[in-house]
């Protein structure tokens, strides 16, 4: 699997909840080698601004060879891609990173926040493998604006939660599992920090397997430079320590094998 | 056309390494450039034993920068004489490795299991802390480095580059502590120690607080360093910090670097340092350079 970085044309790009944004790309060479799960890291065009932004790939079109990134405008680099439009280009270093392991039959799939979007490339993929709608459990938690559901909707039965209430369950992701008795054999999940380290405890007492995304700072993106480090169980067998690069070892690992 | 250099006996085919943490050992970026056309690969820090690192995060964005407090993670010498070396030796380039450590002995450790390896020159970097001398680092006391740097040149096989912190009040004092103990080539500059406060979390950008700034933001610290201790000393300088493109790479050779490493560019595109070779060969052939060793501290 070989990475690019290459100069990639803005298809479209609009905003889809209160500053969510989905943009789609023309980068075929990246989206020929893509893999759900995997993501790519956007570059900003001020030149005072050297690193990377990684997204995760909520969309790859094979066939159109475009990729569908949906970032949210944290801070200078997602406010530079939030005015992006038909016709802009932009910097784009990928495919990166491991991907999922689409090994199971009844997937649970829980969406945090801004960690929705890589869901729903792998919610498509289960379906396409022949999983039936009601064998794919989706679980999504929100602010209290919701965005993309609907597209999960048409391949898996979709739980709605949010904070305040205002959408779904009043309450977080695994909330809803108790709530509505949801049961798997795998659960994939990406969302912020403390919703995972909750949902790996949840896996170890539940004796179910799952299958997290991790986030970290990244320089290089392709396992240079050691920046994006988590900690990890056991030593390693790349850094000989108990930690692995986020950008290159996942940014998907099994909850067991790091500590969060 | 001659863009061949020498340092220390070592023939470079080309005046560009890497900066030593930003390259890994090379496979990573493999893939996008092909290590061949390099003057030389410089690898990651390697100490006696495997080191972890600090926590995360580990580095943060600046203006015209980054900062990183890595903590010179590495998988030890042992895993990097087994896996690196046989890697980078399948390439037609030199191989600078680049060693940390937290006391004399460390270093001594690492540079006598590299005495019988195929590599060319070794790089100390001596912005470690000395744990055994109260922590300042090794770099920052002109003593400590002639110490560490004659120990060091009593037992290396190879020849040896101390790569000095600009974290000094003189670097001619430090170029000249270097050269005196025996070293037989400095590259500079490593990172200037830096902080950055995240105003929103009220909490340090950084997990380590202080870390080390790099890219074009320290750029003109860096030529004025390596025109001052290339002034000062006669062994070549290898000079760094901030290089993004073969213009950057030519103002380092003017100031009085006869090779150049290149760092936190290639975070922010994979290809230049090739990029940089090929912008090198377009500015001789523009402006009638018959040899790039011509253009070494050619500004006086
Ligand atoms: C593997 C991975 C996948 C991601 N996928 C998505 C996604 O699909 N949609 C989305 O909205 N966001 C995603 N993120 C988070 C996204 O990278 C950050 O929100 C973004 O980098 C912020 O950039 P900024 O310039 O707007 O913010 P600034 O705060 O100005 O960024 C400053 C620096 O910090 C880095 N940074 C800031 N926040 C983060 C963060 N949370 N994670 C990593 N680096 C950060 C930036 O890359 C930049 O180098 C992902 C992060 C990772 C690691
Ligand atoms: C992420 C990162 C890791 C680094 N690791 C090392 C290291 O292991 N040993 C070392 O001597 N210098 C290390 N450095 C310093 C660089 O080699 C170089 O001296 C410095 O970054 C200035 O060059 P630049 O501005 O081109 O990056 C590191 C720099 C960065 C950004
Ligand atoms: S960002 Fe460089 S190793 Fe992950």
């Amino acid at each position: 699997m070989s990475k690019v970085k290459i100069r990639a044309e803005v298809v479209s790009c609009k905003e889809i909840a209160e500053e969510i944004f989905d943009l789609v790309i023309k980068a075929e060479e990246i989206a020929k080698e893509a893999v759900c799960g995997q993501f790519v890291s956007l570059y900003t065009r001020d030149s005072a601004t050297l690193l990377p932004r990684p997204i995760s790939l909520c969309g790859i079109d094979k066939e159109k060879g475009t990729l569908r990134l949906v970032y949210r405008v944290v801070g200078k680099g997602t406010k530079e891609f939030s005015g992006l439009s038909e016709g802009y280009y932009i910097d784009v270093l990928g495919p990166l990173g491991n991907g999922f392991e689409l090994n199971s039959e009844r997937p649970v799939i829980m969406g945090g926040g801004i960690g929705i979007p890589p869901m729903l490339r792998l919610t498509k993929e289960f379906s396409e493998k022949g999983i039936k709608k009601e064998d794919i459990s989706v679980i999504l938690g929100y602010r209290d604006e919701a965005f993309l559901a609907d597209e999960f909707s048409e391949y898996a039965t979709v739980y709605l939660t949010s904070d305040s209430g205002k959408i779904g369950l009043k309450g977080n992701v695994l909330d809803a599992v108790k709530e509505y008795k949801i049961s798997g054999d795998m659960i994939y999940a990406c969302g912020p920090t403390p919703m995972l380290r909750a949902i790996k405890n949840y896996a170890e007492e539940n004796n179910v397997k799952a299958q997290i995304s991790l986030e970290e700072r990244m320089a290089c993106g392709i396992g240079a430079c050691l920046a994006c480090v988590c900690d990890s169980k056991d030593i390693d067998d790349h850094s000989k320590v108990k930690n692995k690069r986020i950008c290159k070892d996942g940014p998907v690992f099994y909850a067991e094998e790091v500590e969060i | 056309m001659n863009t061949k250099v020498n340092i220390a006996g070592v023939e470079l085919k080309n005046p560009v390494t890497v900066a030593s943490g930003t390259f890994g050992s090379g496979m990573e970026y493999s893939e996008f450039v092909d290590l061949n056309l390099l003057g030389a690969v410089t690898t990651k820090g390697v100490a006696n034993i495997p080191w972890a690192g600090n926590p995360a995060p580990r580095i943060a964005e600046t203006h015209g920068g980054m900062m990183n407090a890595i903590g010179l993670q590495n998988p030890g010498i042992d895993t990097f004489c087994e896996r690196d070396i046989p890697f980078l030796k399948t390439k037609d380039t030199k191989i600078i490795v680049n060693v940390c450590g937290k006391s004399t002995e460390d270093y001594i450790e690492v540079v006598e299991k590299l005495a019988d390896c195929p590599v060319d020159l070794l790089e100390i970097n001596v912005s470690c802390p000395n744990v055994k001398e109260g922590g300042i680092a090794f770099g920052q006391d002109p003593k400590a480095l002639y110490n560490i740097t004659q120990a060091i040149k009593a037992r290396a096989k190879q020849p040896v580059i101390m790569k000095l912190s600009p974290n000094v009040t003189d670097i001619t004092v430090m170029a000249k502590a270097a050269e005196a103990a025996g070293a037989d080539a400095i590259s500079l500059i490593n990172t200037l120690t830096g902080m950055k406060i995240d105003i929103k979390k009220r909490c340090f950008a950084v997990a380590n607080k202080t870390a080390g700034v790099s890219g074009p933001a320290i750029k003109p610290i860096a030529v004025r360093m390596v025109y001052q201790a290339s002034h000062a000393v006669k062994i070549p300088v290898i000079g760094m910090g901030g290089i993004m493109c073969a213009d950057d790479a030519i103002e380092f050779i003017m100031a009085g670097a006869t090779a150049v490493a290149v760092g936190t560019a290639n975070f922010h595109n994979p290809y230049v340092t090739a990029e940089i070779i090929k912008g090198i060969e377009a500015y001789m052939q523009e402006n009638n350079v018959e040899d790039i060793n011509s253009l070494i501290g050619c500004v006086d």
